[in-house]
This record gives structure tokens, sequence and C-alpha cells, in this order.
């Protein structure tokens, strides 16, 4: 047994490429399927830290109905009454410029759990809430607003407590002790009580206790993350798992490659007397020690990507969605062990056949290499059949299926299909050359082209797989990127946007139309009905306001505006349209007080990144069919030349309006802006990794075949030939091969991101990516793949252009 | 009785201090004069009614009462009610809202021979959320109240809650308050870490405990403990087992062992006679052994004493009502009824902690 793993080793030793290629390949799919794991698998835990004390929205509290009347008394004589209620203070300070949210708690009555991690290695809840007290702040935190640990920094509201690191916070919070914040912001009374949903309610209701200055919102499942952030996650999860197959590729390159170059010393040790069983443990044994080694070289790399990603996908997933992940990636035993078994379970799947070829080999069979035999033909048109077959199930899975199971089984359907398809498809391309091919040397170029495919036909393939996945995700990414910020144009066209407190209401309204600088007032309302067995918000927007020019709409009639302003007409989100199947011009009952208010579907619109339904009115309509409904905040248009700052500082100075209840427009699309830069980033270099790993498929692929190749370029050699005419010829072949993937890649690709926007996109969040087509990518794409196939293929080259002439004279002397 | 000793260094310190002070020993801990926090001395008397209520300038203090009750079936059950208060800084008497250092801990049980309980509650001083008045007294957190129900001290009114417990208790005196160690002063180590301490083991309960659905009348005798301190334990000390025992004919008896880690554990504790006589039993008199180790919460814990004090003719075995009573709060620690025969027998408490 001993003898027969030297003897097999002996093979990687005199074939270091191989070897290589095996390693690598493995290697590299499994750093990219752990990397994508790792990175999913950390924002999605920390969701829920990170919306613990930040989403106060996710627990049920108790606000004041005007602001000052949540004093403390209320809140003791609430606990006292047995409500397990917990007090917050919110606030922003500036720090070195840069504006924060500050957010006072009190740790002791915190709702289980939702700080104790905050407190790991930092501050003892004794330091935390007592003078001189502590600040806690998540590192990018602390890093974002110039902080240091330990010190005590200022802030426009005076010295903040010493900061201290709480990695389970969530980024852009601060955190400090109530009593710090109380005495920073100089407040006497408090902003909310969480209700800790733990705890079992008493029998005094909160109303007996707090008399008329509360009110309860209720948890808002609006804020859903988990829900909004999938969209992402299952991005970046399909793309781990094509890399993963791309390294599949590599290694059942390699590995199929290695095993015919060892048919004789297989033979040999059969041979010598051991049993195919012995024998095939043996390959196992070696292959399950490569695949540990290098699915453990792929971990470390994994984490490597992971860590270099996580701080944009971060920033992707707090911009995109508001979801925090804080940016320190913690090793989780599961991920590497969920890396080993990918790494084992590829390195099975790519060596089944060879094993399965060990296995059954009779003892005195010749030692044909595989790739030599004449049955090319019939193997490649029953690849094609196959591949013919798995594309008629895509389409069928589309036609027939529904849901998103059939979302992905048209997709996979679709990549596998086109995948065997490629080199019948190549084949056929080259055969039609070969017929209008004019000169020996070019007519014999290509029939070696079309001879090679057999051997470069897997990493072509995996380059296929790589180009248009890369495709049909950048596709995806930009149009989700054109779609959004004009989208997000179009809807913020407010300047500032303002949430007052109920009762200042009112005076708010009156402020803002004495204005001069204020050219447009336009308030909205809000209120909620059951449509369809679902609660869906009915907004009420000003019909006769800028709205009807600048709102946009997916599709509306002509007269949506007017039909809507005569109270006649709705309009509906392309979500809630989809849920209730309904069409331009059908009827939309909605259920108001005194009785169902019958309005037509005037129009369609897009509501990104909102799960929920809507349906918009006008708003005076709305209020005469919900009396008494409250203002759900004004948006204002400034007049030419106003500035914003100066109108955000005066509703502040006037009207105390927090960081919540103000938005500066201009700020809101420049951070967008930025986020989608980062999405950016993590797509870029996503795509350039398993570029590179199809890189490394076709280098290996053409470094193993250079060797095999010699008995086919020696009698080309002899006929004439330089070397170097020789290696110039190869290495346009390889450009050739993969430019025609790179092409054959676009519509792939294209189809890849149709499937993505119009159907797994659909199905999963019930909104459509209008699909955008970007050929500037693919141009570069094409231009990268091109130096990636030169590249792969300029070591074989140079060794063929150097080859000792008496290498080359060898082969005639050895010719089998 | 030193227990809430450990709960206020837990909470009290930040955490690299907590690190420094496991390995440096936790008698290290502003336990010397000239700490800034009162001192306890052998002279200081203790005085009713100004001591039911708070010390907020010593370091910790506790209003802890256990209560050995029977059903009207006779079954046999423990509530316990635990009001804890520390200083996380001297000098924070004068503090008032929220930048008080005082916070004040409660800790609620219920246990029955196959059910065991507990509860927990957190409040900063100086709000209202929590505190404690000596006259007439009432001490409490959130809903959690322990109050005189007329002028005097007694009778009084004790409640509490948790998830799936409930209980609303009469307890009326029968007997003085005694003074624990020489005269409330009790010391805690050879090297002199001390407490004030004073006890009230006569009282009657009667009232309702709710343990899920179910509503039982009860009766039954309570023990109080009044414990304030600025002494930690001494360098060392891991832990401590800690036993109020009701023997018959209206003696008590109140024993404790501080186990130390590099040996010479340090026994002591009081004999009460009927009419209120505290006598204190000196280290070397009392002897305490474990007879029987159970897993708890995935330590070995034990569950039965043998406890001995030659000198007053007692050796007794105790054995717990339910040998699962951990409160399993953020300082976790077992506390439950037993009882015990062999020369007395009775009902009683157990406590161990650091385990």
């Amino acid at each position: 047994m001993r003898a027969a793993f030297a003897a097999l080793a002996s093979h990687w030793r005199a074939k270091p490429l191989q070897a290589a290629a095996v390693v690598v390949g493995l290697m590299l799919a499994t750093a990219l399927w752990s990397g994508i794991q790792a990175l999913n698998g950390e924002a999605r835990s920390s969701y829920a830290e990170a919306a613990a004390i930040l989403d106060g929205d996710r627990l049920d509290r108790l606000e004041p109905i005007a602001e000052g009347r949540l004093t403390l008394e209320i809140y003791v004589a609430l606990r006292r009454a047995g409500w397990a209620v917990s007090p917050v203070i919110e606030g922003r300070v500036t720090v070195g410029g840069r504006s924060a949210r500050l957010i006072g708690v009190d740790p002791l009555t915190l709702p289980n759990g939702r700080l104790t991690g905050a407190f790991d290695g930092g501050p003892g809840i004794g330091a935390f809430s007592a003078p001189p007290w502590s600040m806690l702040a998540a590192p990018e935190t602390i890093e974002d607003l110039g902080l240091r640990v330990g010190e005590r920094a200022s802030s426009d509201r005076g010295p903040l407590p010493e900061t201290a690191v709480a990695r389970a916070l969530a980024p852009g919070v601060l955190v400090v002790d109530i009593g710090a914040a109380e005495a920073l912001l100089g407040r006497t009374s408090l902003d909310a009580l969480l209700i800790d949903p733990e705890a079992p309610r008493p029998d005094t209701g909160w109303a007996e206790v707090a008399g008329e200055a509360l009110r309860l919102v209720e948890a808002d499942d609006e804020s859903d993350l988990e829900r909004l952030t999938k969209s992402f996650h299952l991005n970046l999860t399909a793309f781990g798992v094509l890399s993963f197959c791309v390294g599949l590729f590599i290694t059942h390159a390699a590995v199929g490659l290695a095993f015919e170059q060892r048919l004789g010393t297989l033979r040999t040790l059969r041979a010598c007397g051991m049993s195919a069983r012995s024998l095939t443990v043996v390959l196992l044994g070696e292959l399950v020690l490569v695949a540990l080694f290098a699915g453990a070289l792929g971990l470390i790399a994994g984490y490597g990507i992971a860590a270099a990603l996580l701080p944009d996908v971060a920033a992707t997933l707090a911009g995109l969605y508001g979801a925090e992940v804080p940016g320190a990636l913690t090793l989780r035993p599961e991920w590497w062990l969920a890396g080993l078994c990918m790494s084992l379970g590829g390195a099975l799947v790519a060596a089944g056949h060879t094993l399965a070829l060990a296995w059954g080999m009779p003892v005195l069979a010749s030692a044909r290499p595989e790739a030599w035999h004449g049955a090319q033909q019939r193997s490649l048109r029953l690849q094609a059949g196959f591949g013919f077959l798995a594309l008629v199930l895509a389409g069928l899975a589309i036609v027939l299926g529904g849901g998103l199971t059939a979302g992905f089984v048209s997709m996979a359907s679709l990549m596998i299909g086109a995948t065997l398809l490629l080199p019948p498809v190549l084949a056929g391309a080259l055969s039609a050359a070969q017929r209008v091919a004019r000169g020996p040397v070019v007519e014999w170029v290509i029939a070696d082209a079309r001879q090679q495919i057999s051997g470069l036909g897997l990493a072509l393939m995996a380059l296929l797989l790589a180009l248009s996945t890369n495709i049909g995700v950048g596709t995806m990414v930009e149009s989700f990127r054109a779609t959004f910020t004009t989208w997000l144009d179009q809807r913020l066209f407010a300047d500032v946007y303002v949430d007052p407190a109920p009762e200042q209401t009112a005076r708010f309204r009156d402020w803002a139309e004495d204005r001069d600088d204020v050219a447009e007032t336009l308030e909205t309302v809000r209120t909620q009905a059951i449509l369809g067995g679902v609660s869906v918000a009915v907004v009420g927007r000003p019909a006769g306001s800028s709205y009807r020019t600048e709102w946009p709409f997916l599709a509306a009639k002509d007269d949506a505006w007017d039909r809507i302003a005569a109270g006649e007409g709705a309009i509906v989100s392309e979500q809630l349209a989809r849920r209730l199947g309904l069409a331009l011009g059908d009827p939309l009952d909605l259920p108001a007080p005194e009785g169902a208010w019958t309005l037509e579907t005037v129009a369609i619109y897009a509501d990104y990144g909102n799960p929920k339904g809507e349906v918009g009115v006008d708003r005076e309509r709305l209020t005469g069919r919900w009396p008494g409904t409250a203002s759900d905040g004004f948006g204002l248009r400034l007049a030419p030349g106003a500035s914003s700052d100066a109108v955000m500082r005066d509703v502040e100075a006037a009207f105390g309006a927090g960081p919540d209840a103000l938005i500066d427009n201009a700020a809101l699309k420049v951070f967008s802006h930025r986020v989608f830069e980062r999405t950016f980033a993590v797509t870029a270099m996503l795509n350039v990794l398993t570029l590179a790993i199809a890189g490394a498929a076709l280098f290996a692929s053409l470094a193993t075949l250079a060797d095999r190749r010699l008995a086919q370029v020696a009698p080309l050699w002899a006929m004439g030939l330089t070397r170097r005419r020789l290696a110039v010829l190869d290495l346009a072949k390889t450009a050739a091969l993969a430019t025609l993937t790179a092409v054959l890649a676009i519509p792939l690709g294209l189809a890849v991101a149709w499937l993505l926007v119009a159907v797994v996109n659909v199905e999963a969040f019930g909104w459509r990516l209008p699909l955008h087509i970007f050929p500037g990518q693919w141009a570069a794409l094409m231009a990268l793949t091109l130096g990636v196939a030169l590249l792969a293929g300029a070591l074989p080259a140079l060794r063929l252009a150097r080859m000792a002439p008496a290498r080359l004279v060898k082969i005639f002397a050895e010719e089998r | 009785m030193i227990r809430a000793l450990f709960l206020a260094l837990v909470l009290a310190v930040p955490a690299a201090a907590q690190q420094a002070d496991v390995s440096d020993g936790l008698g290290m801990m502003a336990s010397d004069p000239g700490s800034g926090y009162h001192e306890v001395l052998p002279e200081t008397p203790i005085a009713f009614p100004a001591d039911h209520g708070p010390h907020p300038g010593f370091r910790i203090e506790w209003w802890y009462i256990t209560a050995n009750l029977e059903d009207e079936a006779g079954e046999a059950l423990g509530i316990q009610w635990t009001l804890f208060r520390f200083a996380t800084r001297p000098g924070g008497e004068m503090a008032a809202g929220w930048a008080t250092p005082q916070i004040w801990m409660g800790h609620a049980a219920v246990t029955t021979a196959d059910i065991h309980l507990a509860a927990e509650r957190f409040a900063r001083g100086g709000i209202g959320q929590a505190g404690a008045v000596a006259e007439p007294f009432r001490a409490w957190i959130d809903e959690w109240r322990m109050e005189s129900l007329g002028t005097a001290y007694a009778p009084l009114r004790l409640t509490s809650s948790g998830d799936g417990f409930s209980y609303d208790l009469e307890l009326t005196e029968e007997g003085p308050w005694v003074l624990q160690g020489e005269r409330g002063y009790s010391v805690k180590s050879e090297r002199g870490q001390a407490s004030h301490y004073t006890s009230q083991p006569y009282f009657k309960v009667r009232g309702e405990v709710e343990i899920g659905t179910r509503a039982l009348q009860v009766s039954g005798r309570a023990w109080m403990d009044r414990e304030w301190s600025s002494q930690p334990l001494a360098e060392g000390q891991t832990g401590w087992d800690w036993f109020s025992l009701h023997l018959p004919k209206g003696e008590k008896l109140m024993l404790y062992r501080l186990r130390d880690e590099r040996g010479g554990d340090y026994l002591t504790g009081n004999w009460i006679t009927a009419p209120g006589q505290s006598e204190r039993l000196a280290p070397g008199t009392v002897a305490m052994e474990p007879i029987r180790w159970v897993d708890v919460a995935g330590l070995e814990m034990p569950v039965a004493w043998q406890v001995e004090i030659p000198a007053r003719g007692l050796s007794i075995r105790t054995e717990p009502l339910n040998a699962q009573a951990w409160n399993a709060l953020s300082t976790s620690y077992w506390e439950g009824p037993v009882r015990f025969d062999g020369t007395h027998r009775g009902v009683g408490y157990l406590e161990m902690t650091g385990y």
C-alpha cells in the first residue's frame, strides 16, 4: 500500500504543475465559497444584535404624545405597576465635524440581552452607568469619527464620556448611559419607553398609570431586515456556488488528466497484484489528503476575501436597507467545517469518473490516453444532446413552473445546458471555419484547435460559466443601480423632509407657508386598510402639487392625476398590484370607515425595498374618508438659491426636530450613490476572482496538454515551421478559443441576468427590475478574458518556443 | 453572611479590573480605610428603626428574606425575596437622579419539591424605581415590595412576581431582632473583613403563593437578614455555604463556611436561644461537611450536609427540598429550603455560591 502511494505520488513530483492545478482549483473553489458564506453568515447573525438598540422599531414602545410629556415620574410609576419598560433618550452630537446618533439607555432595565453583547471586553455595567460614565461605539464608528479608545472626545455638546469599543454594537451609533445622555443633551424628559417583549404584561394597563401622556407605537415589522436583504445575500450565494462549480471544473480536468497520464503506473500496480479495491482505496486516500490540504488553504484565503469585502458589504447593506453589520469578522466553526466538506465533496465529484475507471480497469488494457480515442465526434453529439435537453428544461421551468424554485431550476438548467453545448458549438464553429480556410497551416491550426477542444473543453466551460455569471450579475447590479438612483431622484424630489411631532403639525404647516425660501410644502397623510387580507398603507398626497409632474410611474393612464384629484383614481405600488393582480383600469375597493370607497387603478409605481403594499390617493379625499388621519410628514421644495442647511437649522431651532425627523435630500442622495459605489467594489472584486479561477483552469489545461501535444507539433516543426511560429500559432489559437467563448458568454449572461431580475427577483420580492444593457461592461470583460487567456497560454507557448530541438526529434523515436 | 459581595463586585467593577481582582484577590478591593466608603467598626451599635433603612455610605447592603412554608395539603415550599443595594463608587449618597452610583437588584424565587422558579430585577437608585425607607418601613424594586402595613415595623407585606410565579405574604414578628457576630459585628475572615449583621428569624408567615395557574394558601416561618459592609471577601476566599435553621423549641442557628482556595476555610455562626439571646460560635467549634454531591446546572454541588456543633450537642444531616434550587440569574447560585434531622429536626435555608 505504501509502495502504491509512493508510486502514485511520484507522478505529482514529476508534474508539479498538474499538482498545483488540482490544489489551486480546489483551493480557489473553497476560498470563494467559504468567503461568501462567511460574509453572508456574518451579516445575518449581526442583524439581531444590530436591530436590538438601533431598531427600537422592533420593540413595542410607548412614546409621549408631545415632547416633554414622558417624565421620569411616569416611567417609575409604570415600573412600579409591573410594566417591564426601559427608558431611552436620543439625540445627535457632532464630533470632529461629523454628526453621530447618540442613544442613552438604562442598561439595568434594557430588555433582556439587548446590550449584553456590547459589554464583552468593554467597561462593566458599573463603569458604564455611573459618572464619569463611558461611551460604547463599534470599531468602525470610532474610526469614522476619529475617536480614540480610552479618551474623552469633545463634541458640540461638551466632552463625551470615555470611548470604549463594543463590537456587537451597530455602526454609526454612540451608546451612553441614560444619565450621560440626559446631561449631554440637556434633557429633563424621556423620548421613549421600550417594552420588554418577553416580560408578562401586568393587569394594570399602561394608560391607567400614564394617563393621556403616552401612545403605544407597535413594533414595525416593515423593517424586516432579513427579508429585505435576502436579495443581496441571494446574489452573493449564487456567486459563491458558481465559483465553486468553476473550481470543480479545474479539479476535474486536472484529476482526469492525472489519471490518464498515470494509466501506465496504475496498470503496473494492478499487474503487480494489487486489487482493484486496494487501488481505489489508495486513489481515494490520495484525493482526500489533497482535498483537505487544498480545502484548508482555501479556507484561509476565504477568510481573507471575506475580511476584505466585509466593510463594503456592510456599507451596502446599511445603505440599501438600513441593515447594520459590524465590520468585524468572527471565525465561525460551522463555516470552517462546511468549507472543508465542500472541498472534500467537490473533489470526490470531480474525481468520481476517474475513480470509477480505476475500479473497473481491466488489468491488461493497453494504456491508451483517453483524449486520443476516436469517439470524439460521438461524445460531442451526446453532449450536445444533453445540453439541448437542459435548455429545453430551462424553458419549460419558466413557462410551466412558477415560484422561486422554478426560477432557480431554470437558471441551473440554463447554465448546465449552455456549458454542455459549448464544446459542440465551438467544434461546429471551427468546422465552419475549416471549410472557408485557405492554406495548409491555417487548416492545420483549425483542425488542431478542434482536436484540442476535448482537452480544453472543461477549462473553456469553466470560463464560460465565469464570464456569463459576471455578465449576469454585473448586468443585474448595474440595472439595479440605474433604476434605483433614477427612482430615488424622482421619488425624493423635495429638498428637505420633516416629520414634526403630532402636536406641532399645525404650527409647522403655518411656519413653512410663511417662509420665503420654501417654494412648496408637500404634506402627506397615512392610514392603514386591509386589502386582500393584508394590512396596506393608504397614503394621501396633494394631487394638485408638483407630485403631478415629478412622481414617477411604471405605468399610468393619461389622466391619472385628474382622476386622483377627483377622488376617483388610486395609484398602486407594484408589489400590491402583483399581489392583488391589479392592472390599469381595474377597480379597487378601499374599506373606509363610512363604507367602501371604490377607486380605479390609474397608475402603478415602483416602491423598491418596501415589501408591504401601498395605495396612493389624494390627501384631501383621504382625510374626507378617514377623518382625523394624522400627518405623515412634510416635503419642502425650496425656492431657487435657498439653502437646505439654513432651513434645517431653523426647523431644528423652532421645533426641536430630532435627526430622525429631519432629512436633507441632497445628503441622502450623496449617501446612496456612495453605497452603490461600494456595491460595485464588491461585485468587481468577485468578478476578478471568478475570472482568475477560470484563468487558472485554462492555464492548468494548457500546461498539461502541452506535453501531450508534442506528437502533433513535432511533425510540423520537422516540416519547417519554426518553434517560434508554432508557439505564436498556439497562443493565437488559445486566444481565439477564449474570445469565441466570451462571445458566447454574452447571450448566456444576459439570459442569467434576465432570470435574476425578471423571475427570481419578482418571485422573491414582488417587484421587477427593468433590465438595462451595458455593452461597455462586455467589452471590458472581453478584453479581460483575452488578457487572461494570453496569460494562461504564455508559459506553455514560451516553453514550446524554447524547447530543445532534441526533444522534438525524440518524439519521432518514441512514436507510439 | 456575605452573599451580595460577590454580586456587587461582578456588577460594579470594570471588566478589566474584575480580571485583575480574580487574580489579585477580592480582598484588595476598596476595603481599606480611606477608600471613601464608610467603615465597619465593632463599636458602631445597631439602632432601630434607622438601621431598617439604607446605609448608602457603605458599599453594599441587603434585605434578605427566606421562608419555609407549607400549603393547605401540607406540601413544603420555600420563597426568597432579596433586595440588594450597592454603590459603584464612594461618596455617591449625595448624587440624585440617573447620576447616582447606587444600583439596586432584586432576586425572588419559589421552590417546591419539583419546581424552582427565580426572577431578577435591576434598578438605578435616585429615581424612585427602587429603594428603602426606615420609617414607616418600606423597601421596593419595581412592583416587588416589602412594607409595614401600619406605623409599626411589623406586620409586613411582602410581594413579588416573576415568570410563572407570584406571592403575596403577610409577616408578623414573634420574637426580637437578634444581633449576629459580636453585637452585630460579624467577622468574615481571620484578617478582619467584617460586616454589620442583624436578623429577624422569628417571622410568622401567612398568605398566597401562585405557581403557574395554581394558587396556594400557605403558612410557615421566615427569616430576614440585614447586612451592610464596605469590605468584600478576604483574599483567596472563593465562595460560601450558608445555613439559616429553625431548631425545635424556638431556637435558631445561623452558620456559614467561607471557602478559601488556599485551604483553611472560615467557619462560624451564631446560636440563638428561644428568647433571642445570640451567641457567636467561634471558628473551630463548628464542623460542616458535604455528604452528597449532585449535578446542578452542569456543576457538582454539595446539596446534603453533615453539621456538627459538639459544644451544643448538635449533630444533624440536612437534605434539600429540591436539589435543583439553582438561581440561574445574572449571578447564579444555589438557594433553597432544606430539612434536617439527627439530634435536632426542623427546616431552614441553604445558600451556596462560588461553585
